[in-house]
């Protein structure tokens, strides 16, 4: 042991010059195994794309859409949220760099390169936009419901009317129930909006009453509520203070979406709305066996607290939540990757997604570290979407 | 194996009331603390009556006499983790003095009466200055074996404001170890503060998780390649996805962290240890086992028994071992580790 410790430093160093001499990928054990012949599917099976970013062109487009009085506000104060949370993403708009359209304006903000270079290459099925345009993280709420509209009628008339194979999220202002509600009385029963979408880090936990109003709006119109990854609440992203790095918000957004589980589940939100659904996307899943296997040892220990929780936590997740596949945690050996999907016994709950057209986008044909059986492969990349979102 | 080889490396020895300390404190402070409205650290971070902070018949601050008839029974030597929250005393010259007070008391009336136990040193690790002042000051005693830090700080432990600490525990050879709980003012979630307790407690094993990223990704096992981590208390079944996911990470995203120079689950399996409760058990054993295979965890976990606290079984996990992942679970991965 005292060996083991005190070699470390020489090592490594052998190891790194190794490393680069081989390339980007090639550091050690883990990284060869996703080398040179990394399994690609076949594309024999259709695909619904869950998760797809969508964003205004031009600021001008965005205050088109605008009340006048809210165009001024926009025009004078931009966008204001809550400070502290700045991790430059590690390229522009955490982008592709392939993604960018010729006119200069931002990726994902171009219909025609969007079919191009994701819904026609990849023959797409059926894709689900969700816009992060900020909306939801404004300090005034007021404002924030404005541009949660705007956002909403832009989705409508510039994306879901030319393209049929696309669907949007219903845009809300999150931090205030009563408003997010009424955002999903407005769309809740169109066809075309399938979930309304939240960001992972709020300013408060998701379970806490002050959301409730908008749970009650998403179960009377049956519309699931997705918690997508990023946001800023206002408050350190670990539970221990801010990290200096990108790779630690980007790689830390699991406990995150943790945090958020157990709160909706042990503050009792599905006993007050037991068919409300919820979507987690671009969180990963293979922190959710252990996860629920904590949540569960604690509510037999502590559930005495929490009296309006009935029954084990993991039935409770199991029931009500869904989950994206991107971006997918990349186990040791192949054979590990069939053993979370075991753990998980969520079969009917994987959506695939792509994340275009951010850098960390997932092809169809390369996302899974293991070739899935027929049966998982169809449910994952379409059939779950579909059942979920009635397509 | 018979159970005399055990070491247990999590047994809490708690200061009883804020009077315990006054022998040890110098007198500025014990002026103050007779004076004023100062009753001991603030934080509520693991209530006395909640049902886990203590089996059926044991005291939640169990005294030497207790310690030594029910967790001691059966084990070779026995690690303290005492938990006051000096870190939670804004007064930094007050947190460093109950610090030192915590140490000496635990000298006197626990190492210096029982010679199967260790300790481990409270410092005020919000200063960190002080903090490596009160790890000098009982480095060389052979009772000590960590400096112990809650797992809730007010910055993640890879950022360099902590390298004082750490390079006093490399001085001495001292292990650290970051246990549960903390209160340092911000909330335990990245997204607010939770109701309930029990969400605290479930909340718990993600900051674990945050500390080691920030621990591999702030590169702190590059300043300090004999640094060694024990997580105490916070469940190890996370750990093959943090793995999974963090070298995934490293892979797009190292030009961000260009002194992590390997795979971060490497730093994790050579700088980490993990004590064995709470479980958090999955309840199929064969999940478990992927679980320990995933991991390697072998050569990473601990036996502990948390004493007082009350968890679930752990022969759901001894039972998967065989002769020789026993032996090392049970008292040789420690034994290596706290150079016992």
């Amino acid at each position: 042991m005292t060996a083991q410790f005190d070699s470390t430093a020489t090592s490594e160093r052998g190891a790194v010059t190794k490393d680069r001499k081989n390339g980007h990928d090639a550091a050690g054990p883990v990284a060869s195994l996703h080398q040179g012949g990394r399994y690609r599917a076949p594309q024999d099976s259709a695909i619904v794309d869950t998760d797809i970013h969508i964003y205004f062109p031009t600021n001008d487009i965005l205050r088109s859409y605008l009340e006048p009085h809210w165009q001024d506000y926009h025009r004078t104060f931009g966008s204001r949220g809550f400070d502290g949370s700045h991790y430059p993403r590690a390229m522009p708009n955490a982008a592709r760099h392939d993604a960018w359209p010729e006119d200069g304006t931002p990726p994902g903000s171009n219909l025609p390169l969007l079919q191009e270079q994701l819904l026609d290459r990849w023959n797409i099925e059926v894709g689900v936009l969700n816009p992060l345009v900020g909306a939801g993280e404004q300090r005034n709420l007021a404002f924030g419901a404005a541009f949660a509209r705007a956002t909403n009628d832009w989705q409508l008339a510039e994306w879901l009317d030319p393209d049929p194979r696309l669907r949007a999220s219903i845009i809300v202002p999150w931090e205030d129930g009563e408003l997010s509600a009424a955002e999903i009385d407005r769309w809740g029963s169109h066809p075309g909006f399938v979930h309304a979408l939240l960001i992972a880090r709020t300013k408060e936990p998701l379970g806490r009453r002050k959301y409730w109003p908008m749970y009650e709006a998403a179960s009377r119109h049956d519309v699931p509520i997705a918690i997508h990854f990023g946001g800023a609440g206002g408050v350190p992203i670990t539970g221990s203070g801010y990290p200096n790095h990108y790779i630690e918000d980007h790689g830390g957004m699991p406990q995150t979406f943790q945090s958020q589980v157990i709160s909706l589940i042990f503050e009792g939100v599905f006993q007050e709305f037991p068919t409300l659904k919820f979507v987690l996307i671009e969180g990963g899943f293979a922190w959710i066996p252990p996860m629920l296997w904590r949540m569960d040892s604690a509510w037999r220990k502590l559930g005495g607290e929490v009296p309006h929780v009935t029954e084990p936590p993991s039935d409770l997740f199991r029931r009500h939540f869904w989950v994206s596949t991107q971006p997918m945690e990349e186990p040791f050996k192949p054979e590990q990757f069939r053993q979370l999907l075991g753990q998980m016994d969520m079969d009917d709950r994987l959506l695939f997604a792509t994340d275009y057209p951010h850098w960390d986008f997932d092809a169809p044909d390369r996302a899974f570290p293991v070739p899935l059986d027929k049966d998982r492969r169809r449910k994952f990349m379409a059939e779950n979407a579909r059942e979920l979102y009635k397509l | 194996m018979s159970e005399s080889t055990r070491i247990d490396c999590d047994i809490h020895n708690e200061i009883p009331a804020l009077e315990t300390l006054y022998p040890y404190l110098p007198d500025h402070w014990l002026d103050y603390c007779r004076e004023s409205a100062f009753n001991g650290p603030d934080a509520a971070d693991y209530p006395d009556s909640v049902p886990t902070a203590a089996r059926e018949d044991s005291s939640p601050k169990p005294d030497l006499t207790e310690v030594q008839d029910r967790a001691l029974k059966d084990v070779e030597i026995g690690i303290l983790n005492c938990a006051y929250r000096v870190q939670s005393v804004r007064n930094e010259d007050l947190a460093a003095s109950l610090a030192a007070a915590v140490n000496q008391w635990q000298v006197e009336h626990w190492l210096e009466k029982e010679p199967r136990l260790r300790a481990s040193i409270v410092v005020p690790s919000h200063s960190p200055p002080l903090a490596a002042k009160e790890v000098d000051r009982w480095g060389d005693h052979p009772g000590f074996v960590q400096v112990i830090l809650p797992v809730r700080a007010e910055a993640p432990y890879g950022n360099r404001r902590y390298d004082p600490i750490y390079a006093a525990a490399v001085k001495h050879d001292l292990a650290l170890g970051i246990h549960y709980g903390g209160a340092p003012g911000h909330p335990p979630t990245p997204t607010g503060w939770p109701s309930y307790f029990i969400e605290d407690y479930a909340n718990m094993a993600q900051v674990f998780q945050s500390q080691v990223i920030s621990l591999v990704c702030e590169g702190a096992f590059e300043r300090f390649p004999s640094l060694r981590v024990a997580l105490i208390e916070g469940g190890f079944t996370w750990l093959p996805s943090l793995m999974w996911r963090i070298d995934k990470e490293w892979k797009g995203l190292r030009h961000n962290t260009p002194y992590v120079r390997r795979p971060p689950s490497e730093y994790m399996r050579t700088h980490l240890r993990f004590t064995i409760q709470p479980l958090d058990a999955p309840p199929n054993p064969l999940h478990l086992a992927q679980i320990l295979d995933q991991c390697g965890a072998e050569d990473l976990l601990m036996y502990a028994s948390d004493y007082p606290h009350r968890h679930d079984n752990h022969d759901i996990l001894l039972d998967l071992l065989t002769a020789d992942q026993r032996e090392k679970i049970c008292s040789a991965n420690a034994r290596a580790f706290y150079r016992l």
